[in-house]
């Protein structure tokens, strides 16, 4: 049978990757962000399965909230790099100190 | 999932990391169906699949850029990266542990019970609408500026198009338009 821990195993490792992503692609915007997406999926992943196993509705609706702010955090993350990469032409994150308007 | 997940982040191509973080996103849906939450898990297939995938997918490949030049400290910060990893888990499974043992102490909210006659998305849409009203609202607000915001970053007035100006057109009248001429015959119409 399939209990609690399993899932929070696997959020677990999930959220984990997410962070050893932002670590290793420490230049590469791009995977960042997806990186970040990996860890809301975790969070998500928690929250659901917290929700199921306790018979708590509330954990659902606040997943959903979350999902909405993932949503808008990409959407905004990826338009500040698509204007980055016009004025810059790379995304290298080491050179992002720059910031001359 | 895990094995995907992992290619997200090892793969060398972003189009592949793309694509592996799809089905990332399709496994963790698959797992929330399994535990009874099909609401949050159809949205995840349309917000994450549907939306955020396809705008990864699209700016990966409408930036031109050199992937291979920014892989270059990736094996620099693979020490690190690993040894933080390998902490971060070992607290995760310690936390894990203490649930196991018992003397983490779960509570439940019994107003928010899952109820069992009334299906999932009944049950969810009847909490979000009358509890949670106010911070439905706010999610939509999220949703609201972060459309504009991202309008307004990406937004640009490029040189050397000629748009349509809708406002000049409505605001021509006949009389600076056109004019009435008698010509004689023979001496044709001065333009």
């Amino acid at each position: 049978m399939i209990g609690i821990e399993h899932y929070l195993v696997v959020s677990s490792i999930l959220f984990v990757m997410g962070v050893l992503g932002i670590f290793l692609n420490r230049k590469n915007v791009i995977i960042i962000l997806m990186a970040i997406e990996l860890i809301l999926l975790a969070v998500n992943l928690n929250l659901v399965a917290f929700s199921a196993f306790l018979g708590d509705l509330t954990g659902q609706v606040f997943a959903m909230f979350v999902l909405t702010v993932a949503a808008g955090e990409a959407a905004i993350g990826l338009a500040i790099l698509v204007i980055y990469f016009r004025g810059r032409g790379t995304i290298a994150v080491d050179d992002v100190n720059r910031m001359k308007g | 999932m895990i094995a995907s997940a992992a290619l997200v982040i090892f793969s060398r191509n972003p189009v592949h990391s793309v694509l592996w973080l799809i089905l990332a996103f399709f496994n963790a849906a698959g797992l929330m169906v399994l535990v009874g939450a099909e609401f949050i898990a159809m949205l995840l297939v349309i917000v994450y699949v549907g939306a955020v995938a396809v705008l990864f997918l699209f700016v990966v490949m409408m930036l031109d850029i050199d992937f291979a030049e920014l892989r270059a400290g990736f094996m620099n910060n693979l020490p690190l990266g690993l040894l933080l990893a390998i902490i971060l888990i070992c607290e995760l499974v310690l936390g894990l542990g203490a649930l196991r043992a018992g003397s983490v102490q779960l509570g439940v909210d019994i107003a928010n019970a899952t109820p069992d006659t009334v299906p999932n998305i009944e049950a969810m849409g009847q909490l979000l609408y009358s509890k949670y009203l106010f911070l439905f609202e706010a999610a939509g607000l999220i949703l609201v500026v972060s459309m504009v915001g991202a309008i307004v970053l990406t937004n640009r007035r490029r040189g050397g198009t000629r748009p349509q100006r809708i406002s000049d057109q409505v605001k021509r009248r006949p009389e600076e338009a056109t004019r009435n001429e008698s010509p004689e015959v023979g001496k044709g119409v001065s333009l």
